[in-house]
């Protein structure tokens, strides 16, 4: 084999530095033109292969990975670990050489546990973007959230984010932190110190147990809480009647001018009060159009050289 | 009671420094070993530069996995290993399938290492029925067959009210008890060390005080019973304070630490390597200091490998679906000298000491030592010898090491175990 450069991954927010993800968010700007357009496929990625490999279900990433691959001409395979050889207890490694054997472009990985999208990429030669993977990070979701605050409020630097809710069990939450910081916003996690973990303030952001600490922060960014977590024997909470009193997003606890987001699924009435979900105040339906641009950008990224991106993209869609 | 096969007692001379702490020996000495017994030590003007010959090193804790797992390591092959480590006497661990738990298994292990063991090697049997923490074993019989010292090793006994009655009527036996430290309800489903590392990476945090509190709770039932105990693999700074504590008010313990923790930290699992991945885990910066602390100042008195080999396809998984374990009877001395003595944490002298005097009095082993008349169990290493890890260079069946790719200073040259040469580099 000759020397290539080494194949570029995204498995995490790490994985990033201020300027790439400036340079994506660049390119999401200039790729969302192209939806507006009544003809949105673009040629770009015509006789690329992205292979969807999702070992955990998914509605929204799947489709908006999905759907990225496509506008971009790509082709796409989806497979999931039910009904699949996973089923017969093949090894991930298994899996994934015997996948790469189809020479994708990219694989985009969803797993329940952490560093599944690592092993996949020291398996394959394809490019590795991490949708996901148990609690430990979800980069693309990061970006997009990103590139939703960027559109709402005009900038990044300096933005204050609440992040409020199960932060211990939301790899939402680390990957968010981390690109936070990464743009120069200031993260403040709100939440029960049972969902809160342990030491998370040495990434640099700060930590609050009073909801009252959200009043004075742009962004209001609320996490699913997940009902499992009140089961017997874990008690990170008494009841989520307790966790909606003390922690749930309602109208009163929502300033003037502040926006809320999600990235869903949402449970209403729980962590977040459906008249804040369905107001003027809440980006959750910009996230999902986020969702799809960010990763259009992130795909065509992968696939062209570092910093011709922007340029090439513009051109197109002019 | 230890065993291994039969074999020639060798007769050689070796030139070098020689240091045995426990003899206040550290010089320059031409030793004579005739028919398996050393027969002279004699002060020579020089020694060839980096060679230094030492009292064989004693492992504590080692997992053969024999019976039940023979494909990740058998008598024959974990003993070769112990031999290229430096070691003449290992102690394993009654974790197996079936559990020694009854005198006929333990029989069949002596009978075994009888025909295979290259190393001397010594059995524990369980505290408790199958190591489910129920029942306890017959403990009189089990030493009568040869038990070295009894363990649910890899697993706690939960019940303090068990674990009572264990050290009360292990009086019959007379012999320790070797204490896995783990409270159940605290390490949960932890995957590492909890602390920045981990609420970073999102695997389950296991604190350190799940280790330490049952620490403490065995310390209070040991100095209650008046009986001896042995504290396997400490990981946590409390733990090490506990143990300080208990020893001035008289309680008789004795404790290890292993290489990896007295090395590494949590930083290592950023990796997400299944080798980075250990029971205890890995603990913090500070922890690690306490525990080299504890090996300065005799708290903790033995170096223990905990060699726990793993079949490749069971690391070579994510993170959390791997097993908790690395091996280590290979890389044990070079590890420690790498990181430890040639850093100035650790004398020589005294990684020598914990690492074979320390655990063969904990466990009531004879004591290498270089003294005429003395048995020769001996290990001759190159202090400033480099070599890098790698899988091809094991004797052992597993490769699950946590220094895969690493270069380490150190390499055994000889060890000669029970008067006999078991390695040659």
């Amino acid at each position: 084999m000759s020397a290539l450069p080494a194949t570029r991954h995204l498995l995490g927010v790490g994985d990033l530095t201020a300027g790439d993800v400036e340079r994506i968010l660049d390119t999401a700007r200039a790729l969302s033109r192209s939806l507006d357009r009544e003809v949105k496929k673009l040629p770009t990625l015509r006789g690329r292969l992205v292979l969807n490999l999702f070992y955990e279900s998914s509605t929204r990433t799947l489709a908006s990975f999905e759907l990225a691959a496509k506008r971009l001409s790509a082709d796409t395979m989806t497979l999931r670990a039910a009904g699949s050889s996973v089923d017969k207890g093949e090894s991930l490694r298994d899996t994934a050489q015997t996948l790469a054997e189809y020479e994708p472009d990219v694989i985009v990985v969803r797993h329940p546990h952490i560093g599944a999208p690592k092993l996949v990429a020291s398996a394959t030669r394809a490019h590795v973007v991490n949708a996901g993977d148990g609690k430990h990070q979800h980069p693309t979701q990061a970006l997009l959230d990103l590139f939703t605050i960027q559109e709402a409020l005009g900038h990044l630097d300096g933005v204050s984010v609440a992040i409020v809710g199960d932060v211990l069990h939301s790899r939402v939450a680390r990957s968010l932190v981390e690109a936070l910081l990464l743009v120069g916003a200031e993260p403040v996690l709100v939440g029960p110190p049972t969902l809160i973990p342990r030491g998370i303030e040495e990434l640099g952001c700060s930590v609050s147990h009073r909801i009252e600490e959200i009043v004075d922060v742009d962004v209001i960014y609320t996490l699913r809480m997940q009902s499992e977590r009140m089961e017997a024997g874990a008690a990170f909470v008494p009841s989520l009647r307790e966790y909606t009193a003390l922690y749930g997003i309602t109208p009163e606890r929502v300033r003037p001018g502040q926006v809320v987001m999600h990235p869903g699924p949402m449970n209403r009435g729980i962590e977040i009060d459906p008249r804040v979900a369905d107001s003027g105040a809440s980006l959750v339906t910009t996230q999902v159009r986020s969702g799809l641009v960010v990763r259009m950008a992130i795909l065509y990224d992968l696939l062209t050289a570092p910093g011709v991106g922007v340029a090439a993209v513009a051109l197109e869609v002019a | 009671m230890l065993a291994s096969r039969n074999g020639r007692l060798d007769s050689l001379t070796v030139r070098a420094r020689v240091v045995d702490p426990g003899e206040g020996l550290d010089m320059p000495a031409s030793v004579t070993i005739e028919e398996g017994i050393v027969t002279a030590v004699d002060a020579v003007a020089s020694a060839p530069a980096g060679l230094v010959l030492a009292p064989a090193f004693v492992d504590p804790h080692v997992h053969l996995r024999t019976p039940g797992r023979e494909d990740e390591e058998t008598i024959a092959s974990g003993t070769a290993a112990a031999a290229a480590g430096g070691y003449c006497a290992i102690v394993a661990m009654p974790n197996t399938d079936p559990v020694v738990d009854t005198a006929p298994v333990l029989r069949a292990l002596v009978e075994q290492a009888l025909e295979e063991a290259v190393v001397p090697t010594g059995f524990t049997a369980a505290i408790s029925k199958g190591q489910r923490g129920e029942e306890l074993t017959e403990m009189a019989e089990l030493a009568a067959a040869g038990a070295i010292a009894f363990t649910d090793d890899g697993r706690p006994v939960a019940s303090a009210g068990l674990m009572q009655r264990a050290l009360a009527y292990s009086a019959v036996a007379d012999r320790p008890l070797a204490l896995h430290c783990e409270e159940p309800t605290l390490s949960r489903d932890g995957q590492m060390h909890e602390g920045a590392v981990s609420a970073e990476l999102g695997l389950a945090g296991w604190p350190s005080v799940a280790e330490s509190l049952m620490v403490e709770r065995d310390l209070s039932l040991a100095g209650y019973e008046r009986r001896p105990i042995h504290l396997q693999h400490l990981s946590a700074r409390a733990s090490v304070d506990a143990v300080r504590r208990a020893r001035a008010l008289g309680v008789r313990v004795s404790a290890e630490a292993t290489p990896h923790h007295l090395c590494a930290t949590d930083e290592l699992v950023r990796t997400l390597d299944a080798n980075a991945k250990m029971n205890p885990p890995l603990g913090g910066e500070d922890d690690r200091r306490a525990l080299v602390e504890g090996l300065l100042d005799g708290t903790v008195d033995c170096i223990a490998t905990d060699h726990a080999p793993h079949a490749r396809h069971e690391k070579d998984v994510p993170f959390e679906q791997a097993p908790f374990g690395v091996t280590g009877l290979e890389t044990a001395f070079a590890a420690l000298n790498t990181f430890l003595v040639r850093e100035g944490e650790v004398p020589l002298a005294v990684a020598l000491d914990r690492l074979s005097a320390g655990p063969a009095r904990a466990l009531g082993l004879p004591v290498p030592r270089i003294a005429v008349g003395e048995p020769a169990n001996v290990v001759l290493f190159d202090l400033e010898a480099e070599w890098t890890v790698s899988e091809a260079g094991f004797r052992s069946r597993s490769a699950n090491s946590w220094l895969l790719g690493q270069t380490l200073v150190g390499s055994v040259v000889k060890t000669v175990a029970a008067g006999r040469v078991v390695f040659s580099a």
